[in-house]
């Protein structure tokens, strides 16, 4: 281990000791670990709920629940999913940790206000969890809220709004937090283009949660008051316009996507020179793209309103521009490939993730182009070829991302290793699990299975079995990931500074990092990926 | 040795006032949802959101408008003088700034109390029974004005601070970007107040 | 941190920027008088324009900032100009 005269963040004792320690840290590792449990304990919810409606779907008619539990289920396991899990999820857990130790900063730039976005973030992830148990029943909306059903619903809806207004308000914090960082606080010498890429696509996100989270504040602070003051804005009967609710969720929801899968690609541009040990491929290219996703992503919104009665040219530019935002995904896709394509290849499991990640996000990311042409939308809107297209970008995506990111920092977080050959074996099981779980949905919803319905005709059973099957081999190999992790976590192998032999600021520094990170803030001179450890590099392989 | 704290108490008035800047956007786009909804309704019914602002006080409004912009004013002059050093003239510029709000909100009052003595509210009988361009111009009048009210009570209560701040000399001439961003925000106020004025009492 | 020495801006010049404020108010009651029918909604949003961008860059100081910052107030109302006529186009050609 590399000598320090600091103590390492794990070990570090402030004013208060234990728990307290942590939940009133400012460390921007800390806090990071904070989200990451957070987000851990609210997954294993999420997962098993979603387990219990593929339990329900295993036969047609009712198995376990009634059509209204079932709305309730899927509604908790939306909103848990996207708002307490994936949109904070990869910015907030490695964002926090990685960022400032990227850019070689001590700290984000306002230590209080992160540590109050966590409290704001749990408090808002509790409000989702008490809709479900106070009031007129679990909200039965689904997590998009559309009027007029959501301003009528008997169920607890307003809480339900309440709690994603809250989240959103963290996470417009943790967003104007890393703007302020990446501006202020990058090593001497280190100009924009030589910051590394997974702070460069935090950077792209964090603007989309400024920017564009406000406006679902104010479309659910109208659904509140829809509710509460019969205020009539999308109630036709008042003269209001429902479409005009879809307009502004979307216009936030659809850029959300991108504050999702922005960092996961920032994560896995990590990855893959790492384990080529070969300078990225097209560097300019993917920082840009990441504005250029950003950027176009905000104006493609329409897409999830093709079957509406949208007016001609609206539908015309919105499947337009989503085909255009399609490029710069399919730019970076070819940049990894190219950055492995000659290097020195080592399949360890981030890598295979990483590798996973493309192979699923290209999955997700054709068939969105499906959805996103006019004439096949018409086709598949609303059945379950959708749920399997965005579980694909989210779950194959985000949350492949996010398993190789783990895999790929835990030496760092912890100072410890994981089992090798564990994470081989869970992969293997979460990747079969996972194309079995949510393939067969892309077929029978061509077939016309529509999303959210407990029931279904006796022709589509058997994709809905092999789906089921999918997601107890997928709960399966969540259980082995989540094992191997945290029983190593404190009890596997101690590891070294670099086991990677990465070349980012972070793999600098000791493992577990000392707690402001940097004996002495570095001076950056050379691009970032520049690997130039020739003989270092041959004795590697063990 | 370092301690955790060392390194987060160090002060850097840039990083604040973009961090300041960054969640005005936020605000902007706050509002902003809320006149995109107002452009696609007056779009749709023109005559009666014309209706409409011909029935709001449009001397209320002008007074607001004009009293809101010498705050305005005042705020600025209170950051030059903490600036200048001068302790004494920042605070009494802040003090008017709070007086001109309270001025403000006190109007606001009987304006609003003013409609509510007609009956006029959201979902009341009378409010129900007015034509659907009304019912909706009322209601993104209550939503907006609303809205922008607590902005300027939020504002109220920084400003407040802020003379505590200065009394105590914590904030003073090398060491103003509380005041800096609290002007800001002000600022802020005012500017959504500039867009409001004549899309709820003016356009006719 | 900061290289360049901090502006400090003139009583007078907030005063002037306040007259010029009060005036384009003034104008833009005295022009609801005058009835310019569908042109009013555009000729009372210019004049707001005009008073929002006094306040943006003589109270709010852009003047003085650095172009990071102006660069990124403009880029946010043109963004929101943007959605608004995104949102038109559904709207208006329907
Ligand atoms: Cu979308």
């Amino acid at each position: 281990m590399v000598n320090t005269s600091q103590e390492n963040y794990l070990e570090y004792r402030g004013r208060f000791k234990g728990l307290m320690g942590w939940l009133t840290s400012t460390d921007h590792k800390r806090i990071g670990l904070m989200y990451m449990y957070a987000i851990m304990f609210f997954f294993i919810i999420a997962a098993l709920l979603g387990l219990l409606m593929r339990i329900e779907k295993i036969a047609p008619g009712q198995t376990i629940m009634d059509a209204q539990t079932y709305n309730g289920v899927f509604t908790i396991h939306g909103i848990i999913m996207i708002f307490i899990i994936v949109i904070p999820g990869l910015a907030a857990v490695f964002g926090n940790f990685f960022l400032p130790i990227m850019i070689g900063a001590k700290d984000v730039a306002f230590p209080k206000l992160n540590l109050l976005s966590w409290y704001i973030y749990i408090a808002g992830a509790i409000m989702g969890i008490l809709s479900q148990f106070i009031g007129g029943g679990a909200p039965d909306t689904g997590w998009t809220f559309y009027v007029p059903y959501s301003a009528e619903s008997g169920t607890n809806v307003m809480f339900a709004l309440l709690a994603a207004f809250v989240l959103g308000f963290s996470s417009i914090l943790t967003g104007l937090n890393f703007i302020v960082t990446i501006h202020r606080l990058r090593a001497p010498g280190m100009t924009w283009f030589k910051m590394p890429l997974f702070p460069w696509s935090l950077y792209a996100t964090a603007w989309i949660q400024v920017l564009a989270t406000p406006i679902i504040g104010i479309t659910l602070l109208m659904v509140i008051a829809e509710r509460t003051l019969n205020i009539g804005f999308f109630d036709p009967a008042l003269g209001g316009d429902p479409l005009l609710f879809q307009h502004l969720f979307w216009i936030y929801s659809h850029p959300a996507v991108y504050v999702m899968i922005l960092p996961a690609m920032g994560v896995v541009t990590e990855i893959f020179p790492t384990f080529s040990q070969k300078p990225v491929f097209g560097y300019g290219a993917i920082a840009i793209s990441s504005l250029a996703i950003a950027l176009v992503g905000y104006f493609v919104w329409g897409h999830h309103m093709f079957t509406t009665g949208i007016s001609y040219w609206s539908r015309w530019f919105f499947s337009f521009l989503t085909f255009i935002v399609a490029v710069p995904s399919a730019i970076k896709v070819f940049n990894w490939i190219s950055t492995m394509y000659g290097g020195s290849i080592d399949l360890k499991p981030p890598l295979l993730y990483a590798i996973s990640f493309i192979f699923l996000f290209m999955i997700g990311g054709f068939t969105g182009l499906t959805l996103g042409a006019l004439a096949t939308n018409v086709q598949t809107h609303d059945t379950t070829f959708v749920v399997a297209h965005f579980h694909y970008i989210i779950f194959g995506g985000m949350g492949f991302a996010f398993f190789a990111g783990i895999h790929y920092w835990f030496p760092k977080i912890y100072g410890r290793m994981y089992s090798n050959r564990l994470a081989y074996i869970a992969w293997g099981i979460l990747f079969v699990g996972f194309n079995l779980l949510y393939f067969p949905l892309f077929v029978i919803g061509i077939q016309g299975m529509p999303r959210r319905y407990f029931d279904y005709l006796p022709q589509f059973q058997t994709g809905h079995v092999i789906s089921s099957i999918g997601a107890f081999i997928l709960v399966a190999g969540l259980v082995v990931m989540f094992y191997n992790l945290i029983y190593y976590r404190r009890k596997g192998e101690i590891a070294s500074a670099n086991p990677w032999k990465g070349v980012t600021l972070e793999w600098q520094i000791p493992s577990p990092p000392p707690l402001e990170n940097f004996e002495e803030i570095p001076v950056i001179k050379d691009k970032p990926y520049t690997f130039d450890n020739k003989e270092e590099k041959a004795s590697t392989g063990n | 040795m370092n301690t955790s704290t060392a390194h987060t108490d160090h002060y850097d008035p840039e990083s604040s006032k973009i961090g300041m800047w960054l969640f005005l956007f936020t605000e902007m786009f706050l509002f902003g949802g809320l006149f995109l909804v107002y452009a696609v309704f007056r779009n749709k019914y023109s005559a009666d959101f014309h209706h409409g602002a011909h029935e709001l006080n449009a001397f209320i409004g002008t007074f607001n408008t004009v009293v809101l912009l010498i705050s305005s004013m005042t705020v600025a002059m209170s950051i030059t003088a903490i600036q200048k050093k001068n302790r004494k003239l920042a605070v009494n510029m802040i003090i008017i700034t709070i007086v001109l709000a309270l001025v403000f909100m006190l109007n606001k009052y009987f304006e609003w109390s003013y409609k509510f003595e007609y009956k006029l509210y959201p979902g009341s009988p009378v409010m129900m029974n007015l034509p659907q361009g009304e019912i909706l111009f009322y209601g993104l009048y209550f939503m907006m004005t609303g809205l922008h009210a607590l902005h300027v009570l939020i504002g109220i209560v920084l400003l407040v601070v802020n003379i505590f701040k200065i009394r105590s000399g914590k904030v003073h001439h090398e060491r103003f970007s509380l005041l800096e961003n609290s002007g800001l925000y002000w600022h802020l106020v005012d500017l959504i107040w500039i867009f409001l004025f004549p899309l709820l009492y003016l356009v006719t | 941190m900061d290289k360049k020495e901090k502006h400090i801006t003139s009583y007078s010049l907030f005063a002037k920027v306040l007259v010029a404020l009060l005036i384009l108010t003034t104008i833009s009651v005295l022009i609801t008088e005058i009835h310019f029918g569908a042109l009013s909604v555009a000729v009372a949003l210019s004049v707001a324009c005009v008073k929002v961008a006094l306040v943006l860059v003589y109270f709010m100081h852009l003047k003085w900032e650095n172009s990071f910052l102006r660069i990124m107030v403009a880029g946010v109302f043109l963004l929101f100009a943007l959605v608004l006529v995104f949102t038109f186009i559904d709207y208006l050609l329907r």
